[in-house]
């Protein structure tokens, strides 16, 4: 504090300091790191005589970046509120279950499976939500038992596969307008709905509000407990989007399609690599959008230089420690910045 | 002012949970009506117990962390590999074990307080470079086996006097809590927790917050390590042996009533809550519930013990608060002084 | 913005208890529209705690609330704002990521055609801001980019913005500095003049008596006494508030005979706060820090104890020349700082009084030294710490005890050179005594007091000779007992050099 109170600058120089802040916003870092990523991956698959972005290396990078997409849109808005959540992998499981389940082969159970499908993930949601405002338990523990519940649910009802998804439904896995697939749109139409959500509605200023100092926002007449839940509510309607996405790819339901793939921590990892504080506040849809694209592309681009895919891991998780280091440092150094000047 | 015991905020119906489960298995199972059975469950528990008091050092300070689990598998699968069933190789690969385990446990930490990343985003990006490594490592299937040196610790007996035969994994156990327990009532152990309270305080107080975190992920991963061996021993060798671990350390430790975000927990009630988490597996075993159904029961009674936790808080603050003068430090009024 | 009409309200009989602890106990308190009504009382007397009741924060447990004549009651602080009552807290209620505007509007976004508007928002919030006059403020500008006290505008803008007709200011002052008060006290008598209520809590005396028309006074949740501003004395405000008379306020100086070796000395110090310090301070001696906000006073304090280490220079503890790069080394050379922020970096809230008391012992000393615990009892004792018991949660006591808890851990390390920065900063007036009485039996006993206050009367009051600041550097010396006005002339930088 009495940092700060030393600290009182003239209009100008602050005018200025803002500006710089402006550009250099993480989101922008996030994407200029994507460019980076695929000229380098470009050069290196080039230098085995083949192309990255070709038709299909779009493709695969779009399709990989699709489900992850949908999980981390969902997991930017309770990061953002100051909560997460760990169900997602098990959810988006679920709900490919229900939807197919539903659908049983019959076009005309599209409709009805869809909507059942997200009905149960904002279910879901709302518990998640209410564990945590209602009974206030820690985020990571009221998801984490709900995930567990789901688990059980799971391994009891179901050893594999199961469900028909009608051959009409599956247009929505693979049709695609040149190298763009269908589904990879929809993700993206998702994530302009929410940004737009974030950004511009009460409901999304207030999720800002909530992640960045609950008690202000309280003391501020905004619904702190509405907030937390609607968060939760879209996050599983989010997973639940991936679930009927994947049960349209796989012709079928998989219990275990969201855990297999590690969509709760890998969730995680795409929004804050996209910028996104883990204590919420800050970011947003776009940097999770960026920080998707850069975990498909570095997918894509192993799997064309026929990399171990352990091998993946390994630079999964160090690009992931990096990031946040380098978000941290930029912090640190404005705040250094602030105090100095 | 007179004795009486004290114990953490959160410890209490950790303890009174951890009871009660004990009594439902002394009422349920036959075996658990002598002490042989509680020994077989507290080996059981063990390598789940370790985990937890390793995380509780770092929950408690303020972090996660999440590498554990992958950093159990890693333990097992080097060693079964390096072992290779070679008698003679036991003592350097247990050395060496703990050794990654210290290692993991130091990059941990200093990657958490050099470069300011979260702790949950560094230990997370551990867990997948550990998992990637070791099965690249390995070439993708755990290879090797371990010896019956190494084994001997997680499902072997030891000779102890008055006692009689006692699993090593309890004794190592005990010792490591009774070690823990003193750490944490020592000025080292109480500056962590204030660490995880507010640790500008503690840096203005002279404190080096960032060796004290440092020393708690380091604690950890040796931890880890031990739990490793116990685990490598008493399991066998499998690429799924630490999976889910992480988590269900973090469970064991708030089930113990430490508090996310730390500053406040004690480790044997962390402790408590891993064998609390174990003994209700069996308890579940003992009831029948199918193997399925587990993990479900485990949601809704992690949920309902935090919750009970957070919301049962504000009953005993009441107790807490009433006016006891007999406890009070002095009576003097402030304004009188 | 503020329409004509004027609004009273009248809150009677009004009860709240926290965990069984009651802190209000029938509590009465009429406001008026274009009064400004002062409410002063010990800590813990509940002042803050009717504020919060009025803002529809915590709900009264019995008692009524009365808005122009019609009882009303308050689900939260939204209803609160709709029945034209805002709330100034004395926390910064503000989001250092978000925008000036949209902290302005926060919970109150107008909406247009589904979206936020928020060119209508950084437009309302501009306004505000220009008739403050404040126009160095961008609404777009994010709140982290900002001072202090212009942070303190933004909340007197978010207030405002409500339309409000009730104010309540809980010691708006605290983190002002000295010319910018002068500021809220104009904004203050301007919205009275538009006929808002204004209900100012305050700790400070002069304050108050520069700004109220009326004052309640409340002591242990009590109402005690209202009255108009005119027909009190300050001596009557604090027999009302300890319901005593406090005789003398401060303890007696030292005898010059005392003085010991000098503990700390700078020699031509600085660092990028401040530059060019020159000073000593003996054993047994209380040594004065005046200034202004912002003229380095605190940052003396800080780079002594390395926090923000000086640059140039040299530093001396007890006749060696040291280089104090970190809290760590100052604490092991005996230096101690008693922080303004108390809660921020001076406790750890959720810890025991014992555990809090024995931290600095734990945490920056080796050895035998860092496990003695043997004499807490007597340290608790030495301070007058008033607890439930050695292992009471700290943020369970009230204010002037947590600052004995903090005291008392620095006792326990036998500091020889002694910084405190606002030592008595809202604390009520028997703790403030207290504390006074300690510093002063320290220094008796040998200990180097450098004590930074914003209260002049305190400052002059305690010390036995005081430096005064400006803009970085040391303005001059003066004697003890100087006048205020002698302070305050070289702490604006008139009459440098003069000792008047």
């Amino acid at each position: 504090m009495s940092t700060l109170q030393e600290n009182t600058l003239p209009a100008k120089q602050k005018a200025t300091r803002a500006t710089v802040h402006r550009r250099l916003h993480p989101t922008v870092i996030v994407y200029l790191a994507l460019v980076a990523l695929l000229v380098v991956g470009s050069v290196l698959v080039g230098l085995r005589g083949e192309v990255l972005l070709d038709q299909n290396g779009i493709l695969n990078i779009l399709t990989r970046a699709t489900a992850l997409g949908l999980v981390a849109i969902g997991q930017t808005m309770v990061i953002l509120t100051g909560s997460l959540d760990l169900s997602v992998a098990y959810l988006v499981g679920l709900t490919s279950l229900i939807a197919a389940e539903t659908m049983a082969g019959q076009d005309s159970m599209v409709l009805p499976g869809v909507l059942l499908a997200l009905a149960v993930a904002a279910g879901v949601g709302l518990v998640n939500g209410l564990i945590i405002t209602v009974l206030k338990a820690h985020a990571f523990i009221a998801t984490l038992g709900v995930a567990l519940i789901l688990r059980g649910y799971l391994e009891n009802n179901y050893t594999g596969p199961a469900g028909d998804v009608p051959r009409g439904f599956q247009h929505l896995g693979y049709d695609r307008i040149g190298p763009v697939p269908i589904a990879a749109l929809l993700m993206l139409a998702v994530a302009a709905l929410c940004w737009w959500y974030l950004t511009r509605t009460r409901p999304g200023y207030h999720m800002y509000a909530v992640g960045g100092d609950i008690e202000v926002a309280r003391l501020s007449g905004v619904r702190t407990r509405r907030t937390i839940i609607t968060a939760h509510v879209l996050c599983s309607v989010a997973a639940g989007f991936a679930g009927i996405y994947l049960a349209s790819r796989l012709g079928s339901g998989a219990p275990y399609v969201g855990t297999d793939a590690g969509y709760d921590l890998e969730s995680i990892a795409a929004v804050v690599l996209g910028g996104t504080l883990l204590a919420g506040g800050r970011g947003g849809i776009a940097g999770t959008i960026g920080g998707v694209l850069i975990l498909a592309t570095l997918d894509t681009t192993f799997d064309a230089l026929e990399v171990d895919p352990f091998f993946k891991d390994v630079v999964r998780g160090v690009v992931l420690v990096t990031a946040v280091a380098l978000y941290a440092r930029r912090m640190v150094a404005n705040r250094a910045h602030g105090r100095l000047s | 002012m007179t004795w009486r015991p004290r114990l953490a905020e959160g410890t209490a119906p950790a303890l009174v949970f951890l009871l009660l489960l004990l009594i439902g298995l002394a009422i349920v199972g036959p075996a658990y009506s002598e002490p042989a059975g509680y020994l077989a469950l507290l080996k059981r528990a063990a390598p789940l117990m370790i985990l937890a008091i390793g995380q509780y050092f770092v929950i408690v300070s303020g972090g996660f962390d999440l590498s554990v689990g992958a950093l159990v598998t890693a333990g097992v699968v080097i060693a079964a590999r390096l072992i290779g069933g070679n008698e003679s190789a036991t003592a350097w690969v247990i050395l060496l074990v703990l050794g990654f385990g210290l290692l993991v446990g130091l990059i941990n930490g200093l990657v958490t307080t050099k470069l300011l990343v979260p702790s949950f985003i560094v230990t997370l990006g551990m867990l997948l470079v550990l998992d990637g490594a070791t099965f690249l490592w390995t070439g993708g299937a755990p290879r090797g086996a371990l010896s019956d040196g190494f084994r001997m610790f997680g499902r072997g007996n030891a000779d102890v006097p008055v006692l009689g035969e006692v699993p090593w994994s309890v004794l190592i156990l005990l010792s490591i809590l009774v070690a823990a327990v003193l750490f944490m009532r020592g000025g080292t152990g109480r500056a962590l927790v204030a660490v995880g309270d507010n640790e500008a305080t503690v840096r203005m107080s002279g404190g080096q917050v960032d060796r004290l975190r440092l020393l708690a992920f380091t604690l950890s991963g040796l931890l880890a390590a031990v739990a490793a061996i116990l685990l490598g021993g008493f399991a066998g060798v499998s690429a799924q042996v630490g999976n889910g671990l992480e988590f269900r350390a973090i469970t064991a430790v708030v089930l113990g009533g430490v508090l996310l975000g730390g500053g406040r927990g004690s480790v044997v009630a962390a402790a408590a809550g891993a064998l609390s988490l174990e003994a209700l597996f069996t308890l579940l075993n003992l009831l029948g519930v199918s193997g399925a159904l587990k993990s479900a029961v485990q949601g809704v009674i992690i949920i309902v013990a935090v919750a009970y936790a957070s919301l049962g808080g504000g009953v005993r603050q009441r107790l807490r608060l009433w006016p006891k003068p007999r406890d009070s430090v002095q009576t003097a009024q402030p304004a009188s002084s | 913005m503020t329409t004509g009409t004027t609004t009273s309200v009248r809150l009677t009989g009004i009860t709240k208890s926290f965990l069984g602890v009651p802190v209000l106990r029938g509590v009465d308190l009429e406001l008026r529209g274009g009064e400004v009504h002062a409410v002063m009382g010990e800590n813990g007397a509940g002042k803050s705690t009717l504020l919060k009741v009025l803002a529809g924060v915590h709900r009264p447990d019995g008692g009524t609330i009365e808005v122009d004549g019609g009882e009303v009651s308050f689900a939260g602080p939204s209803d609160a704002q709709r029945a034209g009552i805002a709330i100034i807290h004395q926390e910064f209620t503000l989001l250092p990521h978000r925008s000036v505007a949209e902290n302005v509007y926060l919970g109150r976004e107008p909406v247009r055609r589904m979206q936020v508007d928020r060119r209508r928002m950084v437009a309302d919030t501009r306004e505000l801001l220009d008739w403050l006059g404040e126009d160095g403020i961008d609404p777009t500008d994010p709140v982290s980019s900002l001072s202090v006290a212009q942070r303190q505008v933004v909340e007197i803008v978010k207030a405002l913005s409500t339309d409000a007709r009730v104010l309540g200011m809980d010691e708006p002052t605290a983190a002002l500095a000295d010319h910018e008060v002068e500021l809220l006290y104009d904004l203050v008598r301007r919205l009275r003049e538009r006929g808002i209520a204004i209900l100012y809590v305050s700790h400070r005396m002069r304050e108050v008596f520069d700004l109220s028309d009326r004052i309640t006074v409340l002591k242990d949740g009590q109402f005690v006494t209202c009255a108009p501003t005119s027909e009190l004395t300050s001596e009557d405000l604090v027999r009302h508030m300890v319901g005593r008379d406090l005789g003398e306020y401060y303890p007696d100086r030292g005898v010059a005979d005392d003085l010991g070796p000098v503990r700390l000395a700078l020699r031509g110090a600085g660092n990028a706060r401040v530059r060019d310090l020159n000073l000593e301070v003996r054993a047994g001696e209380i040594v004065g820090l005046a200034g202004l906000q912002g003229s380095g006073r605190s940052a003396v304090a800080r780079a002594v104890f390395g926090v923000e280490p000086f640059t140039r220079g040299s530093m001396e503890v007890d006749g060696v020349a040291r280089r104090v790069t970190r809290p760590r080394s100052a604490v092991r050379l005996g230096v101690a700082l008693v922080t303004e922020d108390r809660k921020g970096d001076g406790l750890a809230l959720r810890q025991s009084v014992r555990d809090n008391t024995l931290l600095v012992r734990r945490a920056a000393l080796r050895g035998g030294r860092a496990r003695a615990k043997s004499d807490v009892p007597a340290l608790l004792d030495k301070v007058a710490v008033v607890a439930r018991g050695e292992h009471q949660e700290v943020r369970f006591l009230s204010g002037g005890n947590q600052q004995k808890v903090v005291l008392a851990k620095w006792l326990a390390v036998e500091p020889t050179v002694l910084l405190v920065d606002e030592p008595t900063r809202g604390i009520d007036v028997g703790a403030k005594r207290a504390v006074h009485e300690l510093l002063r039996d320290l220094a008796k006993r040998g200990v180097a007091v450098l004590m930074i206050s914003s209260e002049l009367p305190e400052l002059i009051g305690m010390s036995d000779r005081i430096l005064v600041m400006h803009d970085g550097a040391l303005a001059g010396e003066l004697p003890a007992g100087a006048s205020e006005g002698a302070v305050m002339a070289l702490a604006t930088g008139h009459g440098v050099g003069e000792v008047p």
